[in-house]
């Protein structure tokens, strides 16, 4: 048992570098705790149920996008009844005024770049422009 | 009981009859109402007119090109070659170059004349689109889905009137007044007048239509026997532009 030393010495440097990650994080301050959302207050309820647009969001939004540029439909019947104009900067961004406290963060956490806003107009950017 | 074969024969010959016989009562007992059957209304021909003759009257006013690009984002290139254009000013012999001869080209040379994407009947851009990302809607609008736009270039080449664009540099910078209600294009991707289709689905006419103070453009439904286009097309001797390519366009003039 004269390499006890080394084995053991061995399993704590090799367990260290696997947790390595886990380590930086902490070090870091980017622990995985989700991004902070800002929410509006004057709605309570989005175009569908939250579950629902958290986790499929996007397709919706390509729904509404062939409805409204292919086939001339704009409205839509959301699942509590109301109806909505179909529109990215009308009408998800009427509610969720601030795209960089919302898209953004949430899409920065996941490290996806949709490509939404290379045409579509943040419309704080366009109040920034005129003043 | 039992039925021969003649019998049963008969009974469903009269059966089929009974039946194919009520639904043609049901047809004919409308009177030939077929709006009120099938429930569709024709669709609109959306088409405009434009009098050139007063637009002539003031060769430098430029309002209902304001108003397009203000409504749509459209980007001001300085260089030609890049400029992007929805509605603009063309010299009569260039937008007519058919209609000029040596002697009546004189009342009209260099008079400026608006142009616009012609809305055509059988559109030559929307045929060589290898994506379909330009169509031809029920309506007759010649619809661009910018998602779909490869920038091949291929509808450029094909439009006979130049009416489109390709944006070769980042259009954002480039555009004067941000319309958040509309979005701009991207880098590498054409565009051109969509009739104002945004503002169709609302009820309203074209902004071009809108922002001209001398009514020089008419815009209605040539559906519509009563509807403004088709009274001065029945009044006057209106001209299309290269109507001998064929390709049938929804922009007429008066001159």
């Amino acid at each position: 048992m004269r390499d006890r030393g080394i084995i053991l010495g061995g399993l704590i440097v090799f367990l260290g570098v696997i947790t390595f990650p886990v380590w930086y994080n902490l070090a870091a301050g980017t622990t995985s705790k989700p991004p902070d959302l800002k929410l509006p207050t004057q709605e309570n309820n989005c175009v569908a149920p939250v579950e629902y647009m958290r986790t499929s969001h996007m397709d919706l939004l390509m729904d509404w996008r062939e409805q409204v540029v292919r086939q001339n439909i704009r409205t839509f019947k959301a699942f509590d009844g109301k109806t909505y104009t179909m529109g990215l900067s009308q009408t998800c961004l009427k509610c969720h005024t601030s795209k960089a406290d919302f898209c953004d963060r949430c899409h920065d956490y996941a490290g996806v770049k949709p490509t939404c806003w290379n045409c579509h107009v943040d419309p704080t950017l366009a109040q920034r422009s005129k003043a | 009981m039992s039925i021969d074969r003649r019998t049963f024969l008969g009974v469903a010959g009269l059966s089929a009859l009974a039946i194919a016989g009520k639904s043609s009562l049901v047809v004919l007992a409308q009177g030939g109402q077929r709006k009120a059957v099938t429930g569709i209304q024709p669709a609109p021909r959306w088409a405009m007119v434009i009098d050139a003759r007063k637009c002539e009257k003031d060769q430098g006013c430029t309002d209902c090109i304001a108003a397009c690009n203000k409504a749509h984002n459209v980007p001001q290139f300085p260089e030609p070659a890049h400029q992007v254009k929805w509605i603009w000013k063309e010299p009569f012999e260039n937008a007519f170059p058919d209609q000029g001869s040596l002697y009546t080209a004189e009342a009209y040379r260099d008079v400026p004349i608006p142009v616009l994407c012609n809305h055509c009947e059988k559109p030559p851009c929307v045929r060589v689109c290898p994506t379909k990302a330009t169509w031809k809607r029920e309506d007759g609008v010649v619809m661009m889905d910018w998602h779909r736009c490869i920038g091949c270039k291929y509808c450029i080449v094909a439009c006979p009137y130049g009416s489109r664009s390709f944006n070769f540099f980042d259009p954002r910078p480039r555009i004067k007044e941000l319309n958040p209600d509309f979005p701009t294009r991207s880098i590498g991707v054409v565009e051109k007048c969509n009739f104002c289709e945004e503002r169709l689905a609302k009820g309203e006419r074209p902004a071009c239509v809108v922002a001209c103070r001398e009514k020089v453009l008419v815009f209605g439904n040539l559906n519509d026997p009563g509807s403004e286009v088709r009274e001065l097309l029945r009044a006057h001797y209106t001209i299309r532009r290269k109507p001998e390519l064929g390709t049938d366009p929804n922009i007429f003039y008066l001159v």
